[in-house]
Order: C-alpha cells, then structure tokens, then sequence
C-alpha cells in the first residue's frame, strides 16, 4: 500500500528536479561545465598529440583573449561525433574523414554544422626509418618489401615480417593491403598511439629496422626521422570497399565540425572556431613542445602564441 | 580491487574429494566414449555460430536514429541521465564552493569523527598531496563522480541485498546475477552503456554502478541472514511486527557486513573511475589518459598518485568505522566538525582562496620521466649475461605464449570443452561445471573461437607468472611480520594505482605485443593473491602448528606438510581472485598489443562499432565466467537459514 503511493511521488519529484516533460538526450552538457558562472565551451580532444595542439591553442585563445571557461574532453573521432551531435561536446577541430558520419548527423539528423578546414592536410602511409632506407635504398617501393621481410620480423609476427599498426581509432586498410599485395607480412596492432611511438622510439633508439603505420603531420617526424613507402597510387574510390582495397591512402583536408546548436548560438566562441585555421608547421611547433619537451599543453600553447600574433589575430577580428 | 567477498571457508576432507573426482571424471569419459563418434574437426564447427553482425548493427542504427524521439528516452532514460548530471554537478559545485580549506577540513574531521585522529591527519595531508600535486580540480570532478556513482551503488546493493537477505528464493536467484556482475570485466560492457546514454558523466556512473554494486548487495544479504538467531527471537517475543524486527535488531546487527561492503563499492568503484575515462568520464583518470596520449609517465603518475592516496584513505577510514572499538573519548561531535568546516570555507572565499594556489605545486613529472627514460634505456636490451628485458619478452612470446596458445588452438573443441568440464566439476558442483561448459560453449557459437583462445592463452601465462610470484611471496609475508609490514604499503600502490599508468613503462621495457600486457597483468593480480595467501596461511590453526614444533618439524616441513594443506581452502580463492584480477587488465592489454578480444573491445569503443565489440565483451564474459566456475573454491550455498 504504502509502497504503490511512493513511486509515483518519488516519479513526480524526479520529474520537477529535472524539468517537467520529455528529457531531451540531445541537450545535455558535461556536470562539470558552467560551474564558473561564466561562458563556457566544452572542446573534444583525440588521442594523438596533433589534435591535442589545436585543441590547447584554441582554448588559450578562449580563455585569454576571449573570456571563456574551457572544459576538453578526451574522446575518439568516431564517439566524438556521436557526443557532438547530443551537445555533450560543442566542437570537434580535427576530423580525419568519416562519410558515414557526416552523411548522418551533417546531412540527416542536422545536429551537427561543418565549420571548414583545419587548414592542415592529413596523409596516412607506410613508413620506414630513414637510417634503414640509407642501407637499403629500394626498400622503400612496396615490390621489394617482400625481399626484407626478414629484417622486419619480431616475436609478435610469427615467422613474417611485421608491419606495426597503431590505434583502433585510426582509420586503416591495412590488413586487407597486406593480403591483396601479397605480402609476407603480419599486422600488429599496438593498441594505442602511445604503444607505438614508444616502440618506435626504442627501436630507432637501437637503429633498428621497422615498418609502421603513421601519419603526418606528427610531431615525432623531427626526434625520428622516416620515409615513406610508395605503394600503388591511391584514385578517387579505389578505397571504395576496404576488403578490395590494393591502393595507397589519400590526402586529406582535415576538418572541423560544431554542434549545430552551438554553432548558431555559440556567439564569439563558434565564430573563433569557425575562422581557427592554421598550418602543418604551425601544428607540428605547439605538438613538439608537448609531446617531446614534455610542457604542458597550456604552456606550449602561450608560447606559441606569444610568437604568432600575426596568425591568430585574424580569428579574434 | 580484490574482491574478497564472502570467502565462506570450509573444511572437506581430501579423501573424500579424491574419490568422487574420481567417480566424476570416469562418468565424464563414458559419456565422451559415446558421444567421441558425431564429434569431429578441430576448430569450432562453421555451422554451430551465430552471426549477430546484422541485428547488432540495426540494433545500434535504431538506437542512434531514435535517441532524441523515442519515449523510452525521452521518459526513461533521459530521467535517468539527466539525474546522474544533477547528482554529480549538485556534489561539485558543493565541493568548489567549500574551497579547498573547506573540503581538507571536512574530510579531515569525518576522518577523526569515524576513525581518530592519526586518520585525520593522514587524510588531511592526502587532500593537501592532491593540491601539491597539481591535481585539485579533476581530483573534485572524481570525488563528485564517485560520491554519487557510491551512492547509487549503494543503493542498489543494499535493495537487492535486502531482498535477498529476507528471502531465501529471490536470494537463489540473484545470486547467479552477482556472480555474473563481478566476473565481468569493467571494459566489456562500457560499449552498450555509451551507446543508450552517450559519452560522458552518466554513461561512466552507471557503468560504475554496474560493476560495484554486487559486494554491497553480497554483504547486505549476508549480514541479515547471519544476524544471532538468539537476539532476533528475543525481539519476536517483545511482539514486534515484522518491520520492527528489521530496523531494530536485522539491520544493526549487520552493521559491520554493511560497512565493509560500503568500503568494498568504493574501492571498485574507484577502480572504475579510471576505467570510465575511456568513455569521457573526466577527473583523474581523464588526466591519466591524457596523459598517456603524449607518452607521459610523469603525468601520467602525477594524476595517478591522488587515485592512490583517495583509495588508501577512503579504505582505511571505512575500515575503521567498521571495527569496533576506533571510536573513544578521542572523537569529536559532528556539530563542531560541521562548524570548524564552514569556518574554514568562510575564511577561503573571504580571503579568496578558494581555488588551489597555482604557485603552491611541485611537478613531478619531469624528474619521473627522466627515471623512466634512464631504466628502459638501461634495462632494455644488451645487459650483460641476463639480457635486456626486450629479449626476455621475446623468449617469453616465443617459449611461454605461442607454445599455449597454438596448443589450444590445435586441441579439438570438444576436448576443450570436456577438459573445461572436468576441471569445473571435480573443484566444484555438477552445476558449476554445467555453467562453465555453456560459457565456453557460447564462445564458440559467438563465432570468436580463436581469439578467445588467444586472450585465454594470455590470461593462463599470467596466472602461472603471477602465482609463482604471489605464493612465494605470500609465504615469505607470513612467516615474517617485518616483511609483511613492509609489503602493505607496496601492495596499497600496486592495488590501486590505475592500470593506464603503467602500460607506457611495460611497453617500454618489453616492447608492443603480448608480453606487456601480460606484465601488466602480473602487476594488477599480484597483491590480492599475495594477501590472500598471507592471511590463510596465517589463519592456518595454531595448535596444529604448535603440536607439529612439538614433534620437532623443521620450518620447511611446518610449511609443506601442515600449513600449506590447511590453507587449501585460501590458496584455491587466490587462484580465483588471480585469474578473475589477471583477465581485467589483459583486456586493457588490447592498449599495448596484446590484441585479441580485448583489442576488439577497445576498437568497438573507438570506431562505434556495436557488432565487433559487444561481441568480444560477450566472449570476455563468458571467459571470466569459465574460469571462475573452474577455479571456484567455495561452495556458492552457504546453507544458513533466513
């Protein structure tokens, strides 16, 4: 008896603490937001070094000149779009290519705005060391990767050659590559960037040989200098369906991407993000202070801004 | 954390034992020898799975397409979220409001209320550590996540224990749901959790809930059917009515069931703190992650040590107020500890120091880095005689690892599934053994067979490393006080310092693959095993051992002949506790290269990708739930009456 009564008034009270009707799953900012009393903007950061330096300069910029409190949260691509589209997140600055997505949220549902180019051009590939291509100059065209196998071979790869792959965020082809270029090799995967360029590192440490997955722009280019292996010219739809796949990867114009909501409402923070546009050089300073001098993003974000006034002035105007 | 739930010890003769395993494992080869002709091919049969990619995948586009219309999240789950929002942000804002003097004070005096004061100002000097630290503000965003994932948790465990505990039947049915709850692997289920309530605060909450309910739930339950049958008839015959009886003689008598199993759901529950940043949870263990991205161990320590300090001091202080006898004339009413706490947050936000002074901090991290560096770099390849730990990792991949793993794989099915069978029944009950042949079996028809084995062949590398190691130091503890002394606060570090932190160091030291994860496992199972095989051996009776001293055995055969065998029934919970411990890291694993199912797991997490994952983490499941149906010591019945 007593019980039938509770739950409805326990239901009612729940009702009226948290706004009476339907609660919207797509308006929902992060508990720890706004708590400053000011204006606030919550920036979603992956988990390699580049996206971190965007999102570390944009939110000095924020903070310092715009006024802003900024929370970031550390998310994949693929669960940042979904966290933008609910408002969980309000920007996404470094998007790598996911069609699928923005033909759901861009152009279906609306919940999220493109906001225009990084200004950095992405590109994904093979990569061996450079004091490796110095003792073997032809290792670095994919018909003789099969002739070095052997020197890539570790106790992950069973007999065959290994071919490092990184992060289960980062786009890749790979294993279907290996098969239909009939290569003697095995795709490990690290796991995570941070997995792989610790290994990377060791390895270069020892100048020892290697085959790897990367990407540029990326900062550890400098402390480990590598050169990229030719593989068949990437065309237009050649990737089409990954298990066919038999081509090299794209350039990619990275982009960045608002909550549609945001985006129009946003105010000075939406249209600072919308202008946000810089270069790889510009990029690859701020990431190399972090991920190599150890700063802390806020740190190597002034730095670079105190010496790259002309470059950000344009976003603030 | 260890969950050292309920180890209801109790004493079967090996003789009789050894006969009815006998007697088992004949019945099991009868009925192999019938069945041996329709069994036939090695890998599981094509036919037998089930392919749950196409409902998977619509399930997930449903979800997605329909989150913002559907009532059942508009009316259900919004609530629910929207709850948890208001629950955490309520805490925090309280928590910034008092300032960072208010919150030291308060922790402070509820320590010395519950605890003394040597607990006061150890927390004390623990909340000024978080500062020192850097680290103040995300330590407030975990203190307000686990404050309300606690007390939802609690919640929870204490309703269905309660049910459990006041009847017999719903208790035989929960309990398997228990079981099955605690035996998850937290990273499994993170994935259908994300995708109903999206990334952030109330997917990680309820994730949190999920894994650290049950030992509340196991202990509420266990408190009120062992409350003194004696007290409880004595109160019926005062005439008290059935809610009476409860309130006052049940319940407080349970008092020490339930604080432990409030101190058991916070230490999971900040376990799980760091396990939940993968999903955007924020605080800590965000940090931690972050961390990790740019190779930062020094950071990554940095956010991980407040973790740290949190755990020891909220276990200790939950602890105290468990045991009987802390409190004294020493304690302080709560009206003065209320007072002194908003005398002090007063005095902040007069004084405008609310926010942690940013001068008043010491960065770490830099000379962490530098000792990281300088031992990978040293201990890494070409030391002398030993070798350098790469060429270890790789003998032990090449000799431990593959030999396992390609040995499984080349068993036929059903011969895995008989071995599994056996092992469950003759440790366990014919319903064990059924429950672990069903979970194998669901492997298979999952369709991930292989993998399964592959992560399987990890998880027993690591069983083994991690015993001999465990065992051996465990008796070394036991038979020494100045040893296990000194290994208490080392196994505090190792218990609850995030996993996240030391894979950059593994992977350092032993290069990407398999080997790392398995280090990494080592390292997380290692101090529950070693405790529990410290306190069985010593709770191993003492007139046994003084009678053996008296007949002049020597230390070593005190050991072997009289307190290893009496121990048996501790040594087979370590076993569990290790295996159980050992298979949630070597998904975590997946980060560093140990691939498998756990690097399905963490791809289906980071490619939204439903049908991969869920897939895996159901394996996962039925993974642990084999394994600890076949190292299952303790009878799950412990036949005591309401």
């Amino acid at each position: 008896m007593r019980l039938r009564t509770t739950i409805p008034v326990a239901l009612a009270v729940l009702g009226l603490t948290t706004g009476c009707g339907a609660a919207d799953m797509t308006r929902q900012a992060s508990p720890f937001a706004h708590t400053g009393g000011g204006k606030s903007v919550t920036l979603s950061v992956q988990s390699w070094v580049g996206a971190e330096s965007n999102v570390a300069v944009a939110q000095y910029l924020l903070e310092h000149k715009l006024g802003y409190r900024v929370d970031t949260v550390q998310v994949d691509e693929v669960p940042a779009w979904d966290a933008l589209s609910q408002g969980r997140v309000d920007a996404l600055l470094e998007d790598w290519g996911h069609p699928d997505q923005e033909k759901r949220y861009v152009e279906d549902k609306k919940t999220i705005a493109r906001a225009g180019d990084l200004g950095v051009t992405g590109h994904i590939g093979w990569f061996v060391p450079t004091y490796l291509v110095k003792q073997h100059p032809d290792i670095t065209d994919w018909h003789n990767l099969n002739k070095y196998a052997s020197l890539f071979r570790t106790a992950e790869s069973g007999g065959k050659g290994q071919l490092m792959d990184g992060s289960p965020s980062y786009v890749t082809n790979d294993k279907a590559l290996v098969k239909n270029l009939k290569l003697n090799y095995q795709v490990v995967f690290a796991g995570s960037e941070a997995a792989q360029i610790t290994q990377m590192k060791q390895f270069a440490k020892e100048k020892k040989p290697f085959l790897t997955y990367w990407y540029s722009p990326q900062w550890l280019f400098k402390k480990v200098p590598m050169t990229e292996v030719k593989l068949p010219p990437y065309k237009d739809g050649c990737d089409a369906d990954a298990a066919k796949t038999a081509c090299a990867y794209p350039r990619t114009p990275l982009q960045k991407y608002l909550n549609a909501d945001f985006a129009k409402t946003g105010g000075k923070a939406a249209e600072f993000l919308k202008k946000f546009r810089w270069t790889t050089d510009d990029q690859n300073e701020v990431s190399l202070l972090i991920a190599q001098d150890k700063m802390s993003p806020e740190a190597a974000a002034k730095k670079w801004v105190d010496s790259h006034p002309s470059v950000w002035k344009k976003w603030l105007s | 954390m260890a969950t050292l739930t309920v180890p209801a010890l109790r004493t079967r003769t090996p003789a009789v034992l050894r006969n009815r395993a006998v007697g088992k494992l004949l019945l099991l080869a009868l009925i192999t020898a019938v069945l041996l002709p329709l069994l036939h091919g090695r890998a599981w049969p094509h036919h037998l799975t089930v392919s749950l990619t196409g409902p998977l995948t619509h399930a997930s586009d449903w979800i997605i397409d329909n989150r913002d219309t559907h009532p059942l999240f508009l009316y259900f789950f919004g609530y629910i979220s929207n709850a948890v929002v208001l629950a955490v942000r309520a805490v925090y804002v309280t928590l910034l409001a008092l300032g960072w003097p208010g919150v030291t004070a308060l922790g402070a005096l509820v320590a010395w209320r519950v605890a003394g004061p040597r607990l006061a100002a150890g927390t004390a000097v623990a909340f000024l550590a978080c500062g020192v630290l850097g680290m103040w503000e995300p330590t407030m965003q975990t203190l307000a996540l686990m404050v309300a994932a606690v007390l939802a948790s609690v919640l929870v465990g204490a309703a269905l224990g309660l049910a459990g505990g006041l009847s017999a039947r719903l208790d035989r049915a929960l309990r398997p749901v228990l079981d099955t709850m605690q035996v998850l692997p937290a990273f499994a289920y993170l994935l259908p959790v994300v995708l109903v309530f999206g990334i952030g605060v109330p997917a990680a909450v309820l994730a949190t809930v999920v894994y650290a309910a049950p030992p509340m739930a196991r202990l509420t339950a266990l408190g009120l059917r062992g409350a003194d049958p004696e007290v409880l008839e004595a109160v019926e015959s005062l005439g008290a009515t059935r809610r009476q009886r409860l309130l006052t003689a049940r319940i407080p008598l349970a008092r020490k069931e339930l604080l432990l199993g409030l101190n058991q759901t916070i230490m999971m529950a900040l376990s799980m703190a760091v396990i939940a940043s993968v999903i955007g949870a924020g605080g800590l263990g965000d940090r931690v992650y972050q961390a990790l991205s740019t190779v930062d161990v020094g950071q990554a320590l940095a956010a991980g040590i407040p973790i740290v300090l949190l755990a020891v001091v909220l276990d200790r202080v939950t602890g105290a107020a468990g045991a009987d006898g802390a409190k004294g004339s020493r304690t302080i009413g709560w009206p003065y500890a209320l007072a002194v706490t908003v005398a002090a947050a007063l005095a902040a936000r007069l004084l405008g120091a609310l926010d942690w002074p940013n001068g008043w901090s010491v960065q770490i991290a830099a000379p962490v880095n530098r000792a990281v560096d300088w031992m990978t770099s040293h201990l890494y390849s070409g030391v002398p005689v030993v070798g350098g730990t790469a060429d270890w990792a790789a003998h032990f991949t090449t000799w431990v690892l593959d030999p396992i793993r390609d040995g499984l794989q080349w068993l036929p099915w059903w011969s895995l599934l008989l071995i599994v069978a056996a092992l469950a029944w003759v440790i366990g009950t014919w319903r064990t053994a059924l429950t672990a042949v069903l979970a194998m079996a669901a492997i298979g028809v999952l369709g991930v067979w292989d993998p399964a084995l592959d992560t399987l062949s990890q998880v027993l590398a690591a069983v083994a490393v991690t015993l001999v190691l465990g065992l051996a130091t465990g008796i070394a503890a036991a038979r020494s006080d100045r040893v296990e002394r000194a290994l208490r606060p080392v196994l505090d570090v190792f218990q609850t310092m995030p996993q996240f932190v030391y894979l950059i160091p593994v992977v350092a030291l032993f290069g990407v693959g398999r080997a790392p994860a398995v280090a990494a496992a080592v390292v997380y199972a290692l101090p529950a095993v070693v405790r529990i095989t410290t306190q069985g051996l010593r709770q191993v009776d003492p007139a046994a051992l003084e009678s053996a001293r008296s007949l002049g055995a020597t230390g070593r055969q005190q050991l072997w002949q009289i307190q290893l065998p009496l121990a048996r029934r501790a040594l087979l919970l370590a076993v569990n506790q290790g295996v159980v411990l050992v298979l949630a890291v070597v998904i975590i694993g997946g980060l560093v290269g140990g691939g498998a199912l756990g690097y399905n797991v963490a791809f289906g997490l980071a490619q939204g990708d439903l049908a991969t994952g869920l897939v895996a983490g159901a394996a996962i499941v039925c993974l642990g739930l084999m394994l600890d149906r076949v190292t299952q010591p303790t009878e799950r019945r412990p036949g005591k009456g309401a």
